[in-house]
């Protein structure tokens, strides 16, 4: 007797409100980040205090989603059985032009051409009916 | 200038290491109450002679509040003047050492104990079930864990890729302080990882864990406790063993992101240590540095002036090279090779060494010790130098 094995899913991130309105955006193909209402310091991720002018109030506003890669990681354990069949999988952080960085992966670029600087772009991956990653591409 | 109050105040009077590694069958609190009465029967104290006890508690000690409270209870202390729970990550042992200090000298207190303790590590489970790792330290972060961002591995690896983008750091460099720790662990009976011999070779063919972290890149996971007891000038004079004298102290927290900067809070934290204890960098003798990842000691070596900023690498390939080099750094194996008790192990070394009691792998000259502690990603700082003189 066999038993058909699903493939396991990826975790789903888990979402609070104070980043709800990020992932909500995704859902309409839209990347934003936190603009202050005090000072108008743009962040991410969503922070309920401004680390500058230590307002309350921010927005949620979209940006260019252009940016570079500053940093990344290629993670070789499979901390999660959802990312085993990708393992070795890159982990990025990207510098948006407007300046936030936003943690994400890359799609369309293989592990060896992953460098710090290389220009990226926004990509919106429609992991489950009602969840999108924002995601990013090499941008030629 | 006027001599720093501080300066020779106090000592260490005291060490107590349990076994480390793989030591099942204890929690947290019962591997604090071990390290705590070793280090009062190292001192030849008893537990009435304790007035102070500082309490940095691992990650299996969970919730539980008011951990110090927790520990005096569970070992029947009475009456203590000082009592905290402290948690600056891996620079709250030479924190708490500080606070100890600090107490003592203003002679709200005689006696302290300073201890961390864990239990990580799981018995191995039967019929091949997956045995238990340092899964405790693989955290999942909310939102993050989507996009497969697990661990504090992960996040030392974005910092240190960025030293390598910017500074020509290689993954030689990293390999270097490996090799050269285990070298040192090598002479260390109760390193766990003693009869394991480790070539750059063998190094670069290991596993990667998050890459540019290969296996040895990253510190093991202990199960255990470890314990240190301070004391005042007047009564170290007549300790059983060699104390070790508290010459200098400080601390640094510099807030901001680490992978803008690069940078520990050593650079913050050195200079009132060093004019405190009224020493210059070439005068320190054995150095134990933090090191839960081989890029956390290069970075620190910078940090501290052994070489500029960013010099790192070609630094550590010229003088970190384990036992008979001139630098004397994490001489027992440090937290790579010989057991990961946070700061602890950095403090612990430091107090075999300027006691002369390293055997094997004891330094030539042991009259100055430089100590640092880390936490979080190159978050919080704290620094000690020690001197085996009272002055």
């Amino acid at each position: 007797m066999t038993t058909p094995i699903d493939k396991p899913a990826k975790p789903l991130p888990q979402v609070g409100p104070d980043m709800a309105p990020f992932f909500a955006a995704a859902r309409r193909h839209e990347l934003v980040v936190q603009r202050c209402a005090g000072c108008g310091t743009l962040r991410f991720p969503a922070r309920s205090i401004c680390s500058r002018c230590l307002a309350r109030d921010a927005a949620w506003v979209a940006v260019s989603g252009r940016g570079t890669v500053f940093s990344f990681a290629v993670m070789h354990q499979a901390n999660h059985p959802g990312f085993a069949a990708e393992t070795p999988y890159a982990v990025v952080v990207i510098e948006l032009d407007e300046g936030p960085r936003v943690l994400s992966n890359l799609v369309d670029c293989a592990l060896a051409d992953i460098r710090i600087g290389l220009p990226v772009e926004v990509v919106f991956d429609e992991v489950a009916p009602e969840v999108t990653l924002p995601k990013f591409r090499p941008h030629v | 200038m006027p001599r720093h109050a501080l300066r020779g105040a106090t000592a260490i009077t005291g060490l107590g290491l349990t076994p480390q590694g793989k030591v099942y069958g204890q929690s947290a609190l019962g591997f604090a109450v071990d390290a705590v009465q070793a280090a009062l029967d190292d001192a030849r104290l008893a537990r009435t002679d304790l007035d102070g006890l500082l309490v940095n508690p691992g990650l299996t000690w969970g919730d539980m509040g008011m951990g110090s409270f927790q520990l005096q209870q569970a070992m029947g202390l009475r009456d203590l003047r000082l009592s905290a729970t402290m948690s600056l990550g891996g620079a709250t042992a030479s924190a708490m050492i500080q606070h100890a200090a600090q107490a003592v000298a203003a002679g709200l207190c005689t006696t302290v104990a300073c201890v961390f303790s864990d239990a990580p590590l799981k018995p191995p489970q039967p019929k091949g079930e997956k045995q238990s790792t340092g899964a405790a330290y693989a955290f999942a972060r909310g939102w993050e864990q989507a996009y497969g961002y697990f661990g504090v591995n992960a996040m030392y690896a974005l910092v240190a890729r960025r030293h390598m983008h910017l500074y020509g750091t290689t993954q030689a460099h990293l390999g270097q302080i490996a090799v050269a720790q285990r070298r040192w662990a090598n002479l260390n009976p109760a390193a766990q990882l003693h009869d394991q011999t480790l070539t750059l070779e063998e190094y670069h063919r290991s596993r990667w864990i998050v890459e540019p972290f290969h296996l040895f890149d990253c510190c093991l996971v202990s199960n255990g406790g470890c314990a240190v007891v301070i004391t005042s000038a007047d009564r170290a004079r007549g300790a059983a063993k060699p104390p070790v004298w508290i010459w200098g102290m400080g601390q640094g927290h510099l807030g901001g992101d680490p992978a803008d900067t690069l940078t520990s809070g050593a650079v913050l934290a050195k200079e009132p240590a060093f004019r405190m204890a009224e020493v210059r960098l070439a005068d320190v003798d054995v150095v134990e540095l933090y090191d839960c990842y081989t890029f956390t000691v290069l970075v620190t070596l910078e940090d501290y002036g052994f070489c500029r900023k960013g010099e790192g690498g070609p630094f550590v390939a010229e003088h970190v090279t384990g036992p008979g080099a001139k630098l004397a750094l994490n001489t027992g194996g440090g937290q790579l090779s010989s057991f990961y008790m946070w700061g602890m192990t950095p403090v612990s070394e430091a107090v075999i060494q300027l006691r002369g009691e390293g055997g094997a792998r004891q330094a030539p000259r042991h009259d100055v010790a430089l100590v640092s502690g880390n936490g979080g990603v190159l978050s919080t700082h704290s620094t000690l130098v020690l001197s085996r003189f009272p002055a």
